[in-house]
């Protein structure tokens, strides 16, 4: 939050030299840093309460900062929370959750971008109406299609294995990543595509060579997208699969939704934060990636 | 496809022999003395020779069951799964998904000693028994705390009468008379408790049992709304969610009582609050000393496997049994379902249900007398009722037709 | 522009020598279809299988046991469901504008060449990656009238200071909207500022030269230009409103007043998994899909029929 002194450096990178304290840096930054307010309150109630021991907790001022600091909320919920019988919080399904999150989001993003593809270069009859479905699909809230995907699954032969989940993810994830991927090729210059068409290049061709190079931002954009989804899923991983297979969700839900008990919110802050880490370190690094991926795209067009 | 069924072919029949037989079980018991009480089960379990494969899904029904029953509709079951005993599971069992247990049920007496008998009757099928019962959780306990009243000069109240009685005194310093968190269950277990307490026995089996609407729509429940709509006006102005953020309120004395069921007590020890001392605990709010005998039970899928089978049986056999009952209802916090066990280590509270148990004072629980979707019907109707100013006798009204759409 | 692709995916394709239709555009086809199928297969089967077993009286599993109209009739007596369907239509239209409008002009803001894009970038994805329980849970807090902002508030001296919106039934979806747009906007402003970025730097100096001011320009020219951006953000925005479902346990559950928070999705789980009680969750949740359908066709229409004939 030390943007305010940084405006003072702004010099040298916009298109003119500005100065630094002008009243459009002071509105922009201004605004920026009310807006992160929003958005910063709740992690701070979190981190605080998760550094919190319960009785401060149960007294309650959350927004204060904790009196005595103790970590040991973090330690118990990645090491000994307890689910059921197996006293080793989220740890025991982080592992399980890369397992599955890696593969769906590789083969979820690779048929949705093929799919746009297809969507837009490659039209043949009927690929509208398909498409109109796919985002009639988006709408349909997850619980209502368990059982048909369940009796499908079951009829395929591959209910209760990672391929299953994998499949179910991909499907799920496919409307809005279609729609996506279809909506940034549409914005690809035609030519490129005619230009290559005429040096004899065909459908993967093009695909590989012109269209993935070109599209590392919406990439970027649905990594982010399928990433926190998948990794966050707590239904779809824990009716498709067994325990043994279990995603660390299963674990946090466990952790934050017991009915019955004693609820003990600062295990169940740190827990959050803890399950989120790996969609925000996604979100940091992918970014950067975000970002250069503007720059390479622009010295094409 | 062909693949991977090779592979499940290979692996089974290399692990089988080698090892004991595992189950993989399914259950909603996940914070610590749930965890801690299903620890018991799997540690018998475990000695016996088998292999206690736990599957914790945390949130109840409305997490838990969807899960438990696409496993077993998937064709790819747990070995056992819980479920509240009454209706839950009615229709797998009729779709033959269920493992009969009534071999076990006979060789190990299950018709003599689980008491009360109604919980075996909750788990029978046209003769058949299909479900192993655990334990007992009592709804009805009015929870206060004993430090209001004494800030007030005021004498602790011995039942519900005495606590409305209070109620504008505790008002007037400032207090909220009856906590009540905002989930819809809630308000349904309140009412749930007051229905006994207020209409007593009689008119409670006549509606419940024997199903007479008549009784339903005349004047002892007429009195049980009433008396609703008078704890309505006591809990005006509790702005909390949670069930034990609602007793953190009588624990930290902002709030004079609350009606909640037994596992309360959990959260005025873990505060190291003592029964008597520091709060007080009314069954049945102090009226009627009514115990409804509402619980969970295991229920077993069929597997198509002999040894699997066999070892589900010696799981529903285990849970029964005089020292796995013991282990688990301390820990749990909850009653046995046998009578003639010892559970001198309990506290006063629990003593309280005990006694009221063994004396017979005892109902069946909304689970096993209606359908899910009559007690749907009905938690929507008393959560609107609880928190808005509907009227005693429409409330009445509607809840008598909710009833009647699920006979 | 697509329709043009399209013109000349068949003219590329009938320049080769004659053959058998279905053999045209192989590649294409054969690529599509898990998209054929999963739209034939589970969108369309899912639905019509759930339409169908709407007519049923199916309790905890699918049973072909028809019984007509009577759970759609059972449905709209149901003041749960119709006052689910209200409070969706407002919560919706507000959620709706409010991300679109603020995913934008956050959009802007960050692609005015600032300092530290990347952590305010993050700061405003983070929440995003949270789960809607405990977005919920810490929401829920925040605006607790005891020890949340009022209480802060009233501490610091000023007694009279009201802000509890969930407990009020008049305001409580405003508390709801307070914690779904800080779910959600850090993620549209994303797609926005990667629209943004799309733009040709070269419009934006044609229309400096010009001397058109730069919300002119972002009126009159960048947002027509970013329109599918929009599109694709209205999808994953009214998607997620259709669904909303874990914010709403979370914060409220359907509280305060009883209803004054219930939405369509929560009546169809509770009446799926918690009544067992299929038909009727099937029943409620084929009306939701009949309305989506009553917004998509015409957008269908738009989007692919007009150009055809036109």
């Amino acid at each position: 939050m030390a943007d305010v002194g940084m405006t003072a450096m702004t010099g040298p990178r916009g298109a003119k030299p500005r100065k630094t304290l002008s009243g459009r840096n002071i509105m922009l930054y201004g605004t920026l840093l009310v807006v992160c307010v929003y958005y910063l309150l709740p992690l701070w109630v979190m981190v605080m309460t998760s550094l919190k021991g319960m009785p401060e907790v149960r007294i309650g001022n959350i927004f204060a900062p904790p009196v005595e600091v103790t970590f040991q909320p973090w330690v118990k919920a990645w090491a000994e929370a307890c689910t059921g019988l197996n006293c080793d919080g989220l740890s025991r399904g982080f592992w399980n959750s890369v397992l599955i999150t890696v593969p769906s989001v590789i083969v979820s993003i690779a048929i949705a971008s093929v799919n746009g593809y297809a969507l837009i270069n490659w039209k043949f009859k009927g690929s509208d109406v398909f498409f109109t479905i796919l985002i009639f699909g988006s709408f349909i809230p997850y619980q209502i299609m368990l059982y048909p995907i369940v009796i499908l699954l079951r009829e395929m032969g591959i209910y209760g294995t990672l391929w299953g989940l994998i499949i179910v993810h991909t499907i799920f994830g496919m409307p809005i990543l279609t729609l996506l991927f279809r909506n940034y090729f549409s914005a690809i210059p035609e030519e490129l595509f005619k230009a290559a068409r005429v040096d004899g290049a065909g459908f993967w061709g093009i695909y590989f060579r012109i269209m993935l190079p070109m599209s590392l931002p919406i990439f970027v954009v649905a990594l982010i997208l399928q990433v926190t989804g998948i990794w966050n899923d707590f239904l779809f991983g824990v009716v498709f699969t067994k325990p043994d297979l279990y995603p660390m969700t299963v674990q946090l839900n466990n952790i934050v939704n017991s009915v019955q008990g004693v609820k003990e919110y600062n295990v169940n802050m740190a827990a959050t934060v803890l399950t989120g880490l790996v969609p925000l370190i996604v979100y940091f690094v992918s970014g950067k990636l975000f970002v250069r991926g503007i720059a390479a795209g622009a010295v094409k067009g | 496809m062909r693949f991977s069924k090779l592979t499940a072919v290979l692996c089974a029949s290399v692990a089988m022999p080698a090892m004991a037989t595992e189950l993989e079980v399914t259950h909603w018991w996940t914070s610590g003395g749930e965890a801690a009480a299903v620890a018991e089960l799997a540690k018998a379990f475990d000695a016996s020779g088998d292999k206690w494969i736990d599957g914790a899904i945390a949130g109840g029904g409305g997490t838990a069951r969807p899960i438990m029953i696409s496993r077993i509709t998937g064709g790819d079951p747990m070995g056992a799964t819980q479920f509240n005993h009454g209706q839950q599971a009615l229709e797998l069992v009729e779709a033959g998904l269920m493992l009969d247990l009534t071999d076990v049920a006979e060789a190990n007496n299950w018709k003599e000693i689980i008491n009360p008998p109604s919980l075996l009757d909750a788990c029978t099928v046209d003769g058949k028994i299909y479900c192993a019962p655990v334990n007992i959780h009592s709804p009805e306990w009015l929870w206060i705390s004993n430090k209001v009243y004494e800030d007030l000069g005021l004498p602790v109240p011995k039942d519900w009468n005495e606590f409305v009685a209070s109620a504008p005194k505790v008002r007037e310093a400032g207090k909220l008379p009856l906590a009540l968190g905002d989930q819809p269950w809630q308000s349904n277990l309140a009412f749930g408790a007051m229905q006994i307490a207020v209409a007593g026995l009689d008119a409670w089996k006549a509606v419940n049992v024997d199903k007479n609407m008549d009784v339903a729509a005349g004047p002892e429940y007429a009195k049980v709304f009433a008396a609703a709509a008078e704890a309505r006006e006591l809990a005006k102005g509790s702005a909390v969610q949670d069930w034990n953020q609602a007793t953190n309120l009588v624990i930290t004395d902002q709030a004079a009582g609350q009606i909640m069921g037994d596992w309360a007590q959990g959260e005025f020890q873990v505060a190291g609050e003592v029964a008597g001392k520091d709060y007080t605990c009314l069954l049945g709010l102090g009226l009627n000393e009514y115990i409804s005998t509402g619980g969970d039970a295991f229920y077993f899928p069929k597997l198509d496997d002999p040894e699997k089978e066999a070892a589900q049986k010696r799981l529903a056999a285990l849970l029964v049994s005089p020292e796995v009952q013991v282990a688990f209802n301390l820990k749990k916090g909850s009653l046995p379902i046998r009578g003639d066990i010892d559970m001198g280590a309990a506290n006063d509270c629990m003593k309280k249900g005990l006694e009221v148990l063994a004396g017979g004072n005892i109902v069946p629980s909304g689970d096993m007398n209606w359908s899910p979707d009559v007690q749907k019907l009905n938690e929507d109707l008393l959560v609107e009722f609880w928190k808005s100013d509907m009227a005693p006798e429409e409330a009445h009204t509607k809840w008598v037709e909710n009833l009647k759409s699920g006979l | 522009m697509s329709a043009a692709s399209e013109a000349d995916a068949i003219r590329t394709s009938s320049v080769a020598k004659p053959r058998p239709r279905w053999t045209r555009n192989i590649s294409s086809k054969i690529a599509a279809v898990p998209m054929i199928l999963t739209a034939l297969v589970v969108f369309l089967g899912g639905t019509i299988w759930t339409v169908v077993y709407s007519f049923t009286n199916s309790k905890l599993l699918p049973k072909a046991n028809f019984v007509g109209f009577d759970q759609y009739e059972r449905l709209w007596s149901q003041s749960r469901w119709l006052v689910s369907i209200e409070n969706l239509l407002f919560y919706g239209v507000m959620s709706l504008v409010f991300t679109v409008v603020m995913g934008f002009i956050l959009a802007v803001l960050m692609d005015q060449k600032i300092r530290h894009e990347d952590t305010f970038r993050t700061i405003m994805l983070y929440p995003f990656a949270l789960s809607f329980i405990v977005t919920g849970l810490v929401w829920q807090w925040i605006l607790n009238p005891d020890f949340g902002i009022q209480g802060i508030v009233r501490d610091l001296g000023w007694t009279s200071f009201t802000f509890d919106p969930l407990n009020n039934p008049d305001t409580v979806l405003f508390g709801l909207l307070i914690a779904g747009l800080w779910q959600g906007t850090g993620f549209v402003m994303c797609l926005m500022l990667a629209g943004l970025r799309g733009i040709d730097e070269d419009i934006w100096k044609a229309a400096r030269v010009d001397g058109i001011p730069t919300w002119k320009t972002y009126v009159m020219v960048i947002i027509p230009m970013m329109r599918p951006v929009f599109i694709t953000t209205l999808v994953i925005v009214a998607s997620g409103i259709i669904r909303l479902y874990d914010l709403v346990v979370a914060m409220t559950s359907g509280g305060p007043g009883g209803n004054a928070s219930q939405v369509p999705a929560m009546y169809v789980y509770d009446y799926m998994f918690q009544a067992q009680n299929l038909g009727q969750g099937f029943a409620a949740s084929t009306m939701m899909l009949l309305s989506v359908l009553i917004v998509l066709i015409p957008w269908a229409y738009l989007e692919f029929g007009g150009k055809k004939h036109g």
